[in-house]
């Protein structure tokens, strides 16, 4: 029958194009041997550093988390797949989508860019480990018809902007900083995560030290109660909205604002400077900062905050980023391929950081980010020697 | 031997069935269950707070509820005429030829999933309602007395207006389609005795057709209500997002009850925000449950037989 | 109508000004509901449009047979999502299509049990459900229970509960049509009742059990929302049931709210390929459909 030709043609389509992607991911030969890394490797495949595919571990995990740190985890995934063949399905879907999702077990391993509340400390059974892997800068990002120069914000104007004490773009409290620049006479829209979000975090919690009134009326945290604006899901998501509307004003992690070449203004810090997000800014943040005990985290975000540094040359709004690890994993499998995974990443995946935007990791924090995977277990033995 | 298997085969089917009863308590009861903190700890005041404050654990979803009567009331604003006007063309005055081609077209609507409508909107839609549509409006009927407070504010275009907008669109081929088959329904007796009386066309149709079909056509609008706040995608793509004090305009960022639950059921990370976030799900089943069994009443009782000369 | 103008044409002018009016407001009335059928079929022409436009630029070999790249990098494709509908598609419906035929002919063939209504009635509370809330349930049962974590299956069940009120009424009307007499024929013959439904009834209802079946299977495979809360997505290409997968819709849904225009004119191409394939799906419907009728 006709009919039945036809619905076989389909089916015989569907299975064309399911077999193709039977073949290995086709981007890269996936290198199975330690042909093409380092000869001088380590005698355990499956230890560290990380320098070729391990038969033990996990073949494929799932990860869900922060978008501040997207473009950079998804660059790195791609290229450890090509090294260990590991897939890692890492989602971007809010610092507290990774929270949640690690503390119910639903994923593998999580990412936020603040440290988490005691409550939810206490939530994940089992314990968890922060393990930063790069530092970032939360830039405001702005699209005003006709403006093209990078705009200078002060603490005050940015908090008032956000909580909707200033309306319109030629408001004097921006204007007076911007001579240069005509300013027009169009209202802001203001831009802000629709979703639970460390960036979120981090902004508001800049926000609350340089303004008490955002402190006591907004507060500092990954979902807060918007004044005003519109709400859209992850950083991909505000720049979407910034760039699609005149007018607004939004905050993301850098290499958002970049890749889409959306104006990003400088801001005032804590030492009167006007600086610029840079990778060397970002890092001036971190400059004298001592990474506490990450094996001993209580839930004080202040302790992982970078924000409104006192250095003279820092970005004020800059933060460390975190993979979420459990600190004792039965599936020792899926353990190593965490592990080496961010072991990588903290050491070799530092070298992508420049060209995405992000700043690597001060020596001081690396080591601390070494110890805490070193001590996580697998059924009470160490995982990584 | 056979008479055996019959008795297997009537209890394979039946379990099979009763899956579905099994499927609908399993859906209403773990929705309760999870619900319940919030239910128990907010009470009626979740209904009437809009604040939705997850730092401070203060959750009341009365702004989602009003984005959601709001969206869709524009949807069935808009949508009603349009679907009306184009069912009534298309059974009584179309020409016969086009009549079959011309609603296989309009209900291909429905076959394209909301995800694409929503992808349509947000590039297409709202740079032209930010843009164009909303300040004409805000220049015209903005300056009426009461309804001009529908139009005040600045036009962002991701905005209540356009996830109504959005809606109306979605919920045309429905509304199209079940006014068409209760048009149908109408017994030409109806027709032909305004006519006979000395009607025009359309007299027998306003006069005699509409008034027997209008439970029906009630029917359908209910059913397009109940198709536009459940929708999620296509409208969390362009109505904002944000829930804020309830103002009159039509020009705010909203939010409507299925897109809070999209943009925050993932990551409401304490258990009281899990909780306030799977009430607003309870909300949306009940209230979808009932307005679709009223619809569904309404339709049936239209296309069902009915005796030649009944009027309602 | 007409005659009755002529003749009192040179009667009494009120009336015949009151019949013109009337004539007058019908043609201005008709004109204004053949606008706005012109509006309805301008909406679906607009929308296909740009689909069409914008996707087509999107269309290469890469799209189909490549994964995603990082964030910002041009280039890659959504071979994993593309399989990731296929999956989602083939299991749900391996799960609704054998439910939903066994509700209807539950509700008809055996009519007299005391369960039929309360079937009938689930299903169609179920088909008016939000399909968020469905995803809140599977989510709750599935992920967070009996599986643990994100994965395809859970994706495919919410799929299925969505899928089965369709199959099931469409097939409750098809069986409906087949004639009592056959089923009392083969009764008479001394056929038990389980070969009268499976190797007579269902059979003869077979067209309208393939339409229903594609229906539901064409809307599985545009819902996005409960797919957000289960299957999660997948960069990766994986047809493991217990891993998260990718699916055409959520591949749009992503890249159409992210800045990135590589991403965007990539939404629009899964957009038009996700279209592409339940037009032609509707289209073999017609086909199946007036072969039956001859």
């Amino acid at each position: 029958m006709k009919t039945r030709r036809l619905f076989a043609g389909l089916l015989a389509i569907s299975a064309l194009v399911a077999a193709c992607g039977g073949a290995p991911v086709s981007t890269s030969p996936t290198p199975t041997s330690a042909t093409t890394g380092s000869p001088a490797a380590s005698a355990d495949p499956c230890g560290i550093p990380v320098t070729q595919k391990c038969s033990s571990e996990a073949q494929s995990l799932t990860g869900a988390g922060a978008t501040f740190p997207g473009p950079i985890y998804t660059k790195w995934v791609d290229e450890y797949n090509k090294l260990t063949g590991v897939q890692i399905n890492y989602q971007a879907v809010g610092s507290g989508g990774g929270i949640k999702a690690f503390t119910d077990k639903t994923a593998d391993f999580g990412a936020s860019d603040v440290a988490l509340t005691d409550a939810q400390i206490a939530a994940a059974t089992g314990g968890l480990y922060m393990v930063p892997t790069v530092m970032g800068a939360v830039v405001p990002t702005y699209n005003i018809p006709n403006v093209t120069a990078t705009l200078k914000f002060t603490p005050d104007a940015l908090a008032g902007i956000f909580l909707g004490t200033i309306t319109k773009w030629n408001d004097p409290k921006i204007a007076s900083e911007n001579s240069s620049v005509t300013l027009p006479d169009m209202a802001i829209t203001t831009v802000h995560r629709s979703d639970s979000s460390g960036t979120t975090g981090v902004f508001t919690d800049y926000l609350s030290k340089i303004s008490p009134d955002w402190k006591t009326k907004v507060g500092a945290a990954t979902s807060v109660n918007w004044p005003n604006g519109v709400g859209s899901s992850g950083n991909a998501g505000v720049a979407g909205s910034v760039k699609q509307t005149p007018g607004s004003i939004g905050y993301v992690e850098l290499i958002y604002a970049i890749q889409n070449k959306l104006g990003y203004g400088v801001v005032k810090n804590a030492a009167g400077k006007y600086v610029e997000a840079s990778l060397d800014s970002t890092s001036k943040a971190a400059d004298g900062f001592s990474m506490p005990d990450l094996g001993k985290l209580t839930g004080e975000q202040t302790k992982l905050s970078i924000t409104n540094s006192a250095n003279a040359d820092a970005w004020p709004i800059s933060t460390f980023t975190f993979l979420l690890v459990p600190k004792d994993l039965s599936d020792k499998g899926k353990a190593q391929a965490i592990l080496r995974f961010a072991w990588w990443g903290t050491h070799e995946g530092q070298s992508f950081t420049k060209d995405l935007g992000y700043a690597p990791l001060p020596t001081n924090v690396v080591k601390s980010a070494e110890e805490v995977l070193k001590s996580v277990t697998s059924g009470g033995t160490k995982v990584l020697k | 031997m056979t008479r055996g298997f019959d008795r297997y085969f009537a209890v394979g089917v039946t379990a099979l069935a009763m899956l579905v009863p099994l499927t609908l308590t399993g859906i209403a009861l773990l929705i309760f269950i999870d619900a319940w903190p919030s239910l128990t700890h907010f009470g009626l005041s979740y209904f009437t707070t809009t604040v939705w404050d997850p730092v401070h654990f203060i959750f009341g979803a009365a702004a989602y509820l009003y984005g959601t009567i709001v969206t869709t009331l524009v949807a069935v604003v808009i949508a009603t005429p349009i679907a009306l006007g184009a069912s009534i063309y298309l059974t009584e005055f179309a020409p016969r030829r086009i009549r079959g081609p011309v609603s296989y077209v309009i209900e291909l609507l429905a076959y394209i999933p909301s995800i694409v409508y929503g992808l349509w909107a947000i590039f297409v839609m709202v740079p032209i309602m930010r843009a164009n549509i909303e300040p004409a409006l805000q220049g015209s009927l903005g300056r009426l007395p009461l309804v001009g407070q529908l139009f005040s504010g600045t036009p962002v275009g991701l905005d209540l207006l356009s996830g109504g907008v959005v809606l109306a669109i979605m919920i045309l081929p429905i509304l199209t389609a079940i006014s068409r088959e209760v048009l149908l329904a109408v017994p030409p007796t109806q027709r032909e005795a305004m006519i006979g009386l000395g009607a025009t066309r359309w007299e027998a149709v306003s006069r005699a057709v509409l008034p027997y079909a209008r439970p029906g056509i009630i029917g359908g609008v209910v059913l397009g209500v109940a198709r536009a706040f459940g929708e999620t995608m296509a409208v969390t793509m362009v109505v904002g997002n944000s829930s804020r004090d309830i103002t009159g305009s039509l020009f705010v960022p909203g939010y409507t009850m299925a897109s809070a639950i999209a943009n925050q059921f993932v990551e409401a990370d304490s258990e009281l925000y899990f909780s306030a976030i799977v009430e607003v799900a309870l909300m949306l089943l009940f209230v979808a449950l009932v307005v679709n069994t009223i619809a569904r009443y309404l339709i049936r009782r239209s296309i069902a037989d009915r005796p030649a000369g009944a009027v309602v | 109508m007409a005659t009755q103008a002529a003749t009192l044409a040179g009667a009494i002018p009120a009336r015949h000004r009151i019949i013109a009016r009337r004539r007058i407001a019908e043609r201005v009335i008709v004109g204004l509901l053949a606008l706005a059928t012109l509006a309805s079929i301008a909406i679906l022409v607009t929308i296909l449009s740009y689909v069409i436009i914008q996707g087509i630029p999107a269309i290469n070999l890469e799209f189909f047979t490549q994964r995603p790249k990082p964030f910002g990098e041009v280039g890659g494709g959504v071979q994993p999502a593309l399989v990731g509908t296929l999956v989602l598609a083939a299991v749900a419906g391996a799960i609704a299509i054998p439910v939903g035929i066994a509700a209807a002919i539950f509700v008809v063939e055996y009519r007299s049990g005391r369960f039929a209504t309360p079937v009938r009635f689930a299903a169609e509370l179920i088909a008016g459900l939000p399909s968020i809330v469905v995803g809140v349930f599977v989510w709750a049962f599935l992920v967070r229970g009996l599986i643990g974590h994100f994965a395809a299956l859970a994706g495919a069940v919410a799929l299925a509960v969505i899928m089965v009120p369709i199959v099931a009424r469409t097939v409750e009307e098809v069986l409906k049509l087949v004639p009592n007499s056959l089923r009392e024929a083969a009764l008479a013959l001394g056929a038990p009742r389980w070969k009268v439904i499976l190797r007579i009834v269902v059979p003869t209802a077979r067209a309208g059990i393939i339409t229903a079946s594609v229906l539901a299977l064409a809307r599985a495979a545009g819902e996005t929302a409960p797919l957000l809360l289960t299957a999660l997505g997948n960069d990766f290409f994986s047809t493991d049931l217990l891993r998260p997968i990718g699916a055409l819709p959520l591949q749009i849904y992503r890249y159409a709210i992210s800045p990135y225009d590589d991403w965007h004119t990539k939404a629009w191409g899964t957009s038009l390929v996700l279209v592409l394939v339940i037009g032609i799906v509707a289209l073999l419907l017609r086909v199946v459909a007036r072969e039956r009728v001859r």
